[in-house]
């Protein structure tokens, strides 16, 4: 099970993960887009960080809601939107629980990538977030179906986000900022993709613990 | 970066601390999140428009805030569109039980925020149509990109739309209004300078002392072409030309010209765009009804011009020409 804790300590281990790559994310960005996403998502994630304990005490759905109205709040540019949905959605698929099956992760991630998916108005192959989510979504429905552990399915789940996230390069965008440039958009990998690769990197790094 | 502010990071909130001291009859300006209303929010029984974007074009939005245009405008950072929580409040401030009306210009980030806000304003039983602007004809379109910038045309929607609201008329024909202004009208910007972001702090692009960039953004985004600058009717021979033939516009057409300074250009030389846009529209047998000339979507301190020609019948003059009164526009009162 993915207990309350283990999600808190995952959205703290993301926000230092952002923070430590941000340069890297603002660089991707200043290729394709606006140089600014490392930093927007830094800022998100300090917000959320200095919001957290408000309802730390809360069940999950209303701790990922709560995450989702402040990246929509302090994110800004396209990033807001797509990653306060994606946060929003994933609480509103758990709901009020405290515990999370393998399966709960299975339908939460899919409710994200659905989320991302409408909002954004991207589909796979667009070079955006939806080209990392998509294969991790997919990898990790697959192996906790075939009855595989949590942390094993997270670890394919990652690496299928990092393969998606490599597939981006080559690409030419076709939603998004990006998508202004055209054909100069190729040979560039998408930020977006990464910072939800990370996200799901982050999260397997921190449920590592027997039972997850 | 030469430029009259305090600090950087503090440029949008003390625009706004100036607006809420220089126009109280106006407008009433909440900081936290940032909007702006106007005095007498929520009109009761009247369709709210509510319209925002980056800072950095005014006197868009704000400037439009009042009676007869726009009922609440949202301001981001510079160049950065505003979150959902900003819209959201401003939007529920000036319900006035009618439906919201947003209009927003096609940018990615717009887009989606706004479409959050309306969302999450449908949530609490209020009514939300949205109009995108998306009039520049400098960004080809495609079916696998974002489409068409909005730029000058958003004037225009808020004028006329803000009329339609203000003549009483229902949410879904106000926002079939503002539509068929956004189809109806074309634009094209050009620069000369570039601009500078004031936490940036460095202009946004680079470009030479001999140099002009057709078909610019209102963000200093790419155009069409980098060339080097020739005689103002040149320039707004070509930038005509690619406005007239997009609609197209034909003999017969009545139209408003909108000669738009970019932030850094004087009126002077607007007039001088203005002039030759008009012997073009009479030899091509457009017929000019109105025409604004002046700053009134902006790209900081950028120097450069934008041209918006808007095809109008009887009733689209009609709104264009009722009363309004706000800091930047404002007859018939």
């Amino acid at each position: 099970m993915v207990t309350k804790a283990d999600v808190l300590n995952w959205l703290k281990h993301y926000a230092n993960v952002i923070d430590e790559q941000k340069e890297y994310l603002t660089q991707l960005d200043a290729a394709i887009g606006d140089a600014d996403h490392g930093i927007n998502m830094q800022r998100g994630f300090e917000a959320v960080m200095a919001q957290l304990p408000t309802v730390e005490d809360k069940d999950i759905g209303t701790i990922l809601k709560k995450v989702g109205m402040v990246l929509v709040s302090t994110v800004g540019g396209a990033g807001g939107p797509l990653y306060g949905t994606l946060f929003m959605r994933m609480g509103m698929a758990v709901g009020n629980k405290e515990a999370l099956s393998p399966e709960d992760v299975v339908k939460m991630f899919q409710a994200a990538l659905e989320g991302v998916k409408q909002r954004g108005k991207a589909e796979p192959g667009d070079k955006t977030m939806v080209d990392a989510l998509t294969p991790a979504v997919e990898a990790l429905r697959k192996a906790v179906e075939a009855g595989e552990d949590l942390h094993t399915a997270m670890e394919k789940a990652t690496a299928a986000a990092e393969e998606g996230v490599k597939a981006t390069i080559p690409l030419v965008a076709r939603r998004g900022r990006a998508s202004y440039l055209g054909e100069r958009s190729a040979g560039h990998q998408d930020p977006g993709a990464t910072s939800s690769y990370l996200l799901f990197k982050s999260a397997t790094e921190v449920w590592n613990h027997a039972d997850a | 970066m030469k430029k009259l502010i305090n600090k950087p990071e503090d440029v949008v909130k003390e625009e706004l601390e100036g607006i809420a001291l220089a126009h109280p009859d106006l407008v009433k300006v909440h900081i936290s999140p940032h909007y702006i209303v106007r005095a007498d929010a929520p009109v009761k029984g009247k369709v709210a428009l509510v319209s925002g974007g980056g800072s950095g074009h005014e006197p868009l939005h704000g400037g439009y805030v009042g009676m007869g245009m726009l009922d609440a405008a949202c301001p981001g950072e510079v160049f950065t569109s505003p979150t959902p929580d900003q819209i959201y409040e401003a939007t529920k401030a000036v319900s006035g039980g009618a439906g919201v009306l947003h209009i927003v210009k096609n940018y990615s980030g717009d887009v989606m925020n706004f479409e959050m806000a309306a969302e999450m304003a449908q949530s609490e039983g209020i009514e939300v149509a949205t109009v995108i602007t998306n009039d520049d004809v400098a960004v080809e379109d495609s079916l696998y990109t974002q489409g068409r910038r909005g730029v000058g045309v958003t004037v225009f929607v808020e004028k006329i739309a803000g009329a339609a609201a203000e003549a009483g008329l229902p949410l879904a024909k106000v926002a079939e209004i503002a539509k068929r202004v956004n189809e109806n009208g074309r634009s094209m910007g050009m620069a000369l300078t570039s601009c500078t972001v004031p936490v940036a702090g460095k202009p946004t692009f680079d470009i030479g002392d001999d140099e002009m960039e057709i078909g610019i953004g209102i963000h200093g985004e790419p155009g069409r072409t980098r060339m080097k600058i020739k005689p103002a009717d040149e320039i707004v021979d070509m930038m005509a030309e690619a406005i007239l033939e997009d609609l197209p516009f034909k003999s017969g057409d009545r139209v408003i010209a909108m000669v738009n300074g970019m932030g850094g250009t004087p009126l002077i030389e607007l007039y001088i765009v203005y002039r030759r846009l008009a012997q073009i529209c009479e030899a091509k047998g457009i017929k000019i009804e109105r025409n604004l000339i002046g700053n009134y979507i902006t790209s900081l301190e950028m120097a450069g011009t934008s041209i918006t020609l808007l095809r109008v019948d009887d009733e689209l003059l009609k709104f264009w020409d009722a009363p309004v009164k706000t800091a930047a526009l404002r007859w018939g009162v």
